[in-house]
């Protein structure tokens, strides 16, 4: 069985960039298809709000 | 941080902190015996900028002023494209993605890592601070699903010939390779292409998956994942000795396919590896040499000696040995690269000497304080006690050029070793940066009637931005001898050691 | 588990909100049409205040309304009398309205009469007045006074005949046809004025007033780009009242500030009634020469609403000139625009920006993603200056605060623990 591995030997990389800027436009410099997000912690860090949030999932 | 780096720099500041009024910056604060009471009741959403110097007035509103420019010039660059504030948008915005780099807060990426699993994209994790029960959720999940999980704490891979995080860029060859070491990975990969030859892929697995709760997942599943490519015919392990059973594990699945494998534990038993039918690589070097010997159907032989020039680096370090005044006769290795410091360790070890370090082969040799090094000392600078508040080595470069000019006042160090791990990650002229910090150094000592001799290496290709070659032509200019590894970087530096009368 | 049961929910309200077909159907004075209205009522925007807690504008609204309805002679009278509590001050909100800026209106005031002809409800709100030295900005002196007298008697009248020789007006095809020609609905609404005055002028020619009347009143809302803002905000709250009150649904059916308070109405929580406030903040934006952020108010007006129904900040794409106010580039105003879809349930059926392939607005502002994402709705909003009667200063962006999302989620989450379902 081949494994989703083998099946990303080969493929060209696209990449989604989650965290620091410059993993992101070093990417970009080499011409890979490239989204940086812009992440913060969820609910700024609030563990107040994340446990609120949780309770609706 | 880029910020801090950018503060220091400026005339009259000893120290500065610059940052959000969390936990994690007072305590820091308090480090720099900057606390106020002021300081003490911000809050998390409060910026403040704390600033160590004799002459406060003119000195803080430089400080100010040069944060507000610095600050507003990022946000200017941003302008361009959409940055999607969450996985999900991401995803929308790149349908297609296939791998996601994560290098956001431990406490944070293991819940993202698991949404990219879920939605099929396989994660470069270069975060650490994540919980050994949340790493192995995640390589259960990922092994499920085929996917792969590099890390957590994986610094390096290289992906269809693609550096991700900090790494070279290696042509593209044969051989593949699976490592739990991200400057482990450095070194070989890049000897690999150094010598002409080159890698399929080279899979970061984090620094804990050979660890006996994790038991290898990553490793292994890497390994078939190579076994099964048709594009690699020789396979490289790299990681420190792992837990007994992971050893007979992972080993046992190289026998699964005939393709020929070179290992190196780092500071294991070579005999292991050949137990199992795989050839042992004896540092990083020798695996390199040994996998390209296997791809090109050469003789495989150890090496563990200089490549080249041996009767000239000979000779050199007895002459060198000669300048020295009396007295100095220590070794200081300042690492970047914390498997490079290791190696060196290793190295040093074989040859009789033990080295003091914040990471010691042995307890006993572990420094009291990581800021006094001890007879022959090798620091990995990379490690947390050095990094608190500020970017690793391999990017800033200023803790390291503070370190160099300390030792350089010790009247018994004679001989300063310095890795240069250049590539995707690191930064861009980091041997323009640190030269200023040698040159110093060196001029410090010969006013004190002393002579400082400085070995080098540099980790990387000559298709790297920063340029293998011209990197080891600075550094030659400048009367550093270069190696062209590690292992033979801390042989020469033995040779000097060694060579003192 | 319960998480199906609010995105079912949100799923209706937004589903409500999209079919939405809001139509001017009418002028008509105040107290004969607004529910709930009487004689010594004083509607203004925002959450409810009272008279001690009012900022500048609104004070000065409130007391150039009631020299304006004959209940005082002068600044002081307006003031004893509203201090004396004679007067009901009441949200536009509790009263199917909205108001822009300090928003008052009174019993004698004619107001639009808004349907929206898929669910049948209603919304209203008064014409407005022109730029500068006017009653929403919290002026109050004879030019002030009069010209509200002229709107009672002459525009108010002239216009509510010229509709029904017109017929209903479609405002959802004026407001989507506003947004491909460089408007977003609620700090930019140029064209959509224009087409309405082109609309409604054979019809206010046809009407049985003075020729000079009829000259006056184009006159009128020629000189004013905003005319036409006096009608997107109605037609986004009849949209969205629609939405009140569907049981677990986080989308969020209201928005609106005092000039002292921001608050937000939750379509699930306590039927849409409930306010969830904080302090309203100051805007981010260029000011007129001669004028600055200290001398600017707080956040005021229930224009709001319109991003709360997926147009003006949400619709920023649309309108790139509007960037200028923060010193951005059209770059940024997309960015705005593409980050309001982390933050609602869904798309816009009608309302489209051409520059994003037509993409359709984000709609239905998900109190849950707000306070996930941290991303709150960007607003484009124009800055009053802090004193009575001065008007506009400026214009930019605000958001609201956090809080009023942080406590509308914490509140949702206690009634759902009530029922027992978390």
């Amino acid at each position: 069985m081949m494994s989703n591995i083998n099946e990303l030997f080969g493929k060209e990389l696209k990449v989604i960039n989650m965290g620091l800027d410059s993993f992101g436009d070093d990417l970009k410099e080499q011409n890979i298809k490239t989204v940086q997000m812009r992440w913060r912690p969820p609910a700024g860090g609030s563990k107040k709000m994340m446990s609120l949030l949780s309770k609706l999932k | 941080m880029i910020v801090t780096k950018e503060l220091n720099s400026i005339s009259g500041v000893k120290e500065v902190l610059v940052g959000m009024g969390t936990d994690l910056n007072k305590e820091l604060t308090g480090n720099l015996n900057l606390m106020t009471p002021e300081i003490e009741e911000l809050t998390p959403n409060d910026f403040y900028i704390a600033v160590d110097t004799e002459k406060e007035e003119m000195v803080f509103e430089e400080v100010v002023s040069k944060v507000d420019e610095l600050l507003s010039k990022k946000a200017e660059s941003q302008t361009s494209d959409y940055q999607p504030a969450t996985f999900d948008s991401a995803v929308d915005a790149l349908p297609d993605a296939n791998m996601v780099v994560i290098s956001v807060p431990g406490e944070y990426a293991a819940d993202e890592a698991k949404k990219a699993l879920n939605k099929g994209i396989h994660v470069m994790l270069f975060s650490d601070n994540v919980p050994i029960e949340k790493e192995i959720e995640l390589k259960k999940l990922a092994h499920e699903k085929g996917l792969l999980v590099m890390g957590p704490d994986c610094g390096t891979a290289i992906i269809n010939g693609v550096p991700l995080c900090f790494a070279n860029a290696v042509n593209k060859g044969d051989i593949g390779i699976v490592g739990a070491s991200g400057t482990g990975i450095q070194e070989v990969s890049s000897i690999i292409g150094k010598l002409g030859s080159g890698i399929t892929q080279a899979i970061g697995t984090g620094g804990r998956d050979l660890r006996a709760e994790v038991g290898g997942i990553m490793m292994i599943d890497g390994i078939r994942a190579l076994q099964k490519d048709p594009n690699t015919e020789v396979i490289v392990l790299i990681s420190k000795p792992p837990a007994k059973e992971i050893e007979e594990k992972v080993l046992n699945t190289l026998k699964e396919s005939d393709k020929p494998a070179v290992v190196h534990f780092i500071g294991g038993d070579p005999e292991v590896a050949k137990a199992y039918g795989a050839y042992a690589g004896l540092t990083l070097e020798d695996t390199a040499y040994k996998a390209v010997a296997l791809s090109r159907g050469e003789e495989v032989v150890d090496v563990v000696d200089f490549t080249r020039d041996k009767e000239e680096l000979e000779k050199a370090a007895k002459e060198e040995a000669t300048k020295f005044s009396q007295g100095q006769k220590y070794l200081r290795g300042l690492y970047s690269g914390g498997t490079l410091a290791y190696e060196a360790l290793q190295i040093l070890q074989e040859k009789g000497i033990d080295g003091y370090s914040n990471i010691p082969l042995k307890s006993e040799f572990k420094l009291e304080d990581v800021f006094k090094s001890k007879a022959h000392t090798v620091l990995d600078l990379g490690e947390d006690e050095f990094t608190v508040g500020k970017p690793h080595p391999m990017i800033d470069p200023s803790t390291r050029i503070d370190v160099i000019l300390k030792e350089a006042k010790d009247p018994e160090v004679a001989v300063i070793l310095l890795d240069f791990v250049i590539g995707y990650g690191a930064n861009r002229d980091i041997v323009g940066e640190i030269l200023p910090g040698i040159i110093k150094a060196r001029e410090y000592a010969e006013k004190e009637g002393r002579h400082l001799t400085f070995v080098a290496f540099v980790c990387g290709t000559n298709e790297d931005p920063q340029n293998l070659e011209k990197c080891e032509v600075t550094l030659k200019e400048n009367g550093v001898y270069v190696l062209p590894s590690n292992a033979q970087a801390v042989r020469f530096s033995e040779k000097l050691i060694s060579s003192i009368k | 588990m319960v998480m199906e049961k609010i995105n079912a929910a949100n799923d209706k309200a937004l589903e409500i909100i999209l079919n939405g077909q809001p139509s001017l159907v009418g002028i008509g004075k105040c107290l004969d049409v607004v529910p709930g209205m009487t004689e010594k009522t004083l509607l203004h925007a925002g959450p409810p205040i009272t008279w001690d807690k009012a900022s500048g504008p609104l004070r000065g609204a409130m007391m150039g309304a009631l020299i304006y309805e004959g209940l005082a002679e002068d600044e002081e009278s307006a003031t004893k009398l509203l201090e004396s509590g004679e007067i009901t001050l009441d949200p536009w909100h509790h009263h199917d309205g909205v108001g822009p800026m300090a928003g008052v209106a009174s019993a004698s005031m004619p107001v639009f009469i808004i349907k929206n002809e898929t669910y049948g409800n209603y919304s209203y709100c008064t014409l407005n007045e022109g730029l500068g030295k006017v009653l929403r900005f919290g002026a109050y002196n004879k030019e002030v006074i009069d010209r509200l007298k002229w709107m009672e008697r002459v525009l108010g009248p002239l216009l509510k005949e010229a509709l029904e020789l017109h017929g209903p007006m479609d405002l959802k095809t004026l407001i989507a046809q506003m947004l491909q020609m460089g408007d977003e609905g609620h700090n930019r609404n140029k064209s959509g004025t224009g087409m309405f005055i082109r609309a409604i002028a054979p019809h206010v020619a046809a009407t049985s007033f003075d020729l000079q009347d009829k000259i006056d009143v184009l006159k009128f809302m020629d000189s004013n780009d905003h005319f036409v803002l006096n009608l997107t905000m109605p037609a986004c709250k009849a949209t969205l009242d629609a939405a009140k009150g569907i049981p677990y649904s986080t989308i969020v059916t209201t928005q609106a500030r005092n000039g002292t308070e921001f608050g937000i109405r939750v379509s699930g929580i306590e039927g849409g009634d409930r306010w969830f406030t904080a302090p309203a903040e100051y805007i981010d934006g260029l000011y007129f020469p001669g004028y600055s952020q200290e001398d600017a108010n707080p956040d005021i007006g229930d224009s709001v609403i319109t991003e709360t129904a997926g147009i003006g900040g949400f619709a920023m794409a649309t309108a790139p000139a509007i960037v200028q106010f923060v010193g951005g580039t059209p770059q940024d105003a997309v960015n705005y625009s593409t980050s309001m879809y982390e933050i609602t349930h869904g798309e816009n059926n009608v309302y489209q920006i051409p520059f994003l392939n037509f993409r359709g607005t984000a709609t239905g502002i998900d109190i849950r993603k707000v306070v996930e994402t941290g991303i709150l709705p960007v607003i484009n909003t124009g800055i009053a200056h802090k004193d009575p009667g001065v008007g506009q200063v400026g214009a930019g962006i605000v958001r609201p605060p956090m809080k009023c999302y942080e406590d509308a989620l914490q509140a949702f989450v206690e009634m759902l623990e009530k029922e027992g379902l978390v």
